[in-house]
């Protein structure tokens, strides 16, 4: 008994979304899915990422000129009924009238699996997500985090051919989100499904995605690894929705940019480059003597126990995050020196 | 904790007052009168025993069931359809089926009478086409058709504030699981509008068996027991009979709807 159907690979042509009241939801959007891949769609709320999922589910139909294939077959006037395909909600949307047990069971009992068999695999996925003991349980008894195992393992049991999870974690505490995290991450590995995820945290799409899908304004700003993304940025949308980025003005003069705070080396700078970017990462406080030519004053220090994160004043609209591990005491208004590793410069 | 106690005792005395006054004493009253004519206690055995108390009874609630289950199905489907699907004139639609709200059962009955009675429309449709009048007005059916007229309104705003609390993830949930449109309605759609079925249907039971203007509108051979009290009462002063047959009409109704309430289970709490 394999646990999933083989894992399909999904393709959408020409898929742009208007809605009847005129908004455009979607621009035409061309996307190829690897089966067994999990992608994850990224961008702020009204970015499309959701009316691109309900594109690919079969909750929506793409404008005319829109296509969707699922290994090649055209899917796209299919209700989601019979795309097989598991779907995994913020809300849960679990069925209020089952008790737990019911409730993953529900898929198999419109297949009509056989009443064995449905009762041997409601188990087994429930021994999966751990949780065996609540099999009996009304919905309304469960905690958040039960419930989304409960919906994970209801998306899991009918062995889709793809599984769709829709900010599955945002309605959860802190920590909670990270726990259910790492077990969406391990159960996908091991289901080998092709999944998608949409989600507006950039962590998880980080932690989850074999690549990322930013997507701005209906549109997808960039496709990449979770490194690619971080580290390559295509654009300046994509580069401060993730993580955190350090930006410094001025011009170029001599291989050296020079703004206000003082001057980087930087050898392969482009000529015409006004403003360089950087991740806090990649720049460092120095030691009291070692000369950078680039300096600022301390504004703020918060203390994290691993790490010191400093904001410091250079002159510009907007402070520098800096993590710093050194084993000092930082406080406002101290004088530091900088150095930044040119190899994390960006210009965009 | 004795002030508590107090306090709440004064919080429920309004409530105890009212109930009291206008309920409990009433119905032992009642009770009691039905005990006292010339057949005593009798008189509520002769419900059971005479075949004109029994009948008139059981064909009450018979109408009752059969016009809370039609206005159920009817509200159901258009309540739900009018809460999902906006339209223009939508707002217009739902104000002109809540219009019956506002008609005295005289006016209800009249209104049969011209749809179904002897110079009625479906009279001369069915003339026109069979060559006899089909005439309906003046029975069970008469009053069945009336009732459900003016249960809907209730009933159907009922059910589209409930619809309005669906969550239509939990419908999409069971797509993607594989439910066709018609397990949706079944595993989805009906149980979240259980409560508002069952609190709108004891309303629209109780409303059916205690109606008057309607049946005493349409009159003639229609034999439930508002008609038989009525007739009891004032025809034949027969006040013992009369107020042992309210007695056993109020019960009945009590017992029918504790019964629906029990059967539906904790769902009724939340219906409120």
């Amino acid at each position: 008994m394999t646990d999933t159907a083989k894992p399909v690979s999904i393709s959408l042509a020409n898929c742009a979304k208007t809605f009847a009241d005129g908004t455009r939801a979607l621009e035409p959007l061309d996307l190829a899915i690897h089966a067994g891949e999990t992608v994850v769609f990224l961008g702020p709320s009204g970015c499309g990422k959701t009316t691109t999922l309900r594109i690919i589910a079969g909750l929506e139909e793409p404008d005319a000129g829109g296509k969707v294939l699922f290994d090649g077959v055209d899917v796209t006037h299919l209700p989601i009924e019979q795309r097989n395909v598991g779907m995994v909600f913020q809300s849960y949307a679990l069925f209020p009238n089952m008790t737990v047990a019911g409730n993953v069971g529900y898929g198999l009992r419109i297949r009509k699996v056989p009443e064995a068999e449905i009762k041997a695999r409601v188990s087994e996925m429930l021994a999966m997500m751990q949780i065996t003991r609540l099999a009996d349980r009304r919905i309304d008894q469960l905690s958040g985090g039960q419930r989304q195992r409960v919906a994970l393992a209801r998306a899991i049991a009918v062995r889709p051919r793809a599984l769709l999870l829709d900010e599955p974690l945002t309605a959860l505490d802190a920590k909670l989100r990270d726990t259910l995290r790492l077990e969406i991450d391990s159960l996908l590995r091991s289901l080998g499904i092709t999944a998608i995820y949409v989600t507006h945290d950039q962590a998880e799409a980080m932690a989850l995605g074999d690549r990322i899908v930013v997507m701005e304004h209906g549109r997808v700003a960039q496709i990449g690894k979770p490194r690619e993304i971080y580290q390559r940025p295509a654009t300046r949308f994509v580069a401060e929705f993730i993580g955190t980025m350090n930006r410094l003005t001025g011009s170029v003069r001599n291989g050296t940019f020079t703004c206000r705070a003082g001057g980087v080396a930087w050898a392969q700078a482009p000529a015409a480059a006004t403003e360089i970017l950087f991740r806090p990462e990649d720049i460092r406080v120095v030691e009291s003597g070692e000369a950078t030519g680039l300096s600022g004053t301390v504004a703020a220090a918060f203390f994290l126990g691993d790490r010191t994160r400093l904001f410091v004043d250079v002159g510009e609209a907007q402070p520098l995050v800096i993590e710093s591990t050194a084993r000092r005491d930082f406080s406002h208004g101290d004088p530091v020196g900088l150095a930044i590793d040119p190899r994390g410069l960006l210009v965009l | 904790m004795r002030h508590e106690t107090r306090r709440l005792i004064l919080l429920l005395l309004p409530a105890g007052i009212v109930f009291a006054a206008f309920f409990l004493l009433p119905m032992a009253r009642l009770f009691f009168i039905g005990g006292s004519g010339k057949t005593g206690w009798a008189a509520y055995a002769a419900i059971l025993t005479d075949s004109l108390y029994l009948d008139s009874l059981f064909s009450t609630l018979g109408v009752a069931a059969a016009t809370t289950a039609a206005t159920l199905v009817i509200s159901g489907i258009s309540g739900v359809f009018l809460q999902r699907h906006k339209f223009p004139g939508n707002a217009l639609l739902v104000s002109m089926l809540t219009f019956p709200l506002a008609f005295p059962g005289v006016v209800i009955g009249f209104m049969v009478i011209m749809l179904a009675g002897r110079q009625g429309l479906i009279g001369q449709v069915t003339q026109a086409l069979t060559g006899e009048k089909l005439v309906f007005a003046y029975t069970l059916s008469g009053l069945f058709m009336g009732y459900v007229y003016f249960s809907i309104p209730r009933t159907i705003l009922t059910v589209m504030a409930a619809a309005e609390k669906l969550d239509p993830k939990l419908e999409e949930a069971a797509r993607s699981l594989g439910a066709s449109p018609w397990r949706v309605l079944l595993d989805v759609i009906i149980p979240g509008l259980k409560p508002a079925f069952i609190s709108a249907g004891a309303i629209c039971f109780a409303t059916a068996v205690g109606a008057f203007g309607t049946a005493f509108t349409l009159a003639a051979r229609i034999n439930v027991l508002p008609m038989v009290i009525y007739t009891e009462f004032t025809l034949s002063a027969n006040i013992a009979m009369a107020a042992a047959l309210s007695f056993v009409l109020g019960i009945v109704t009590w017992l029918v709807l504790a019964l629906a309430r029990t059967a539906a289970g904790s769902s009724v709490a939340a219906a409120g």
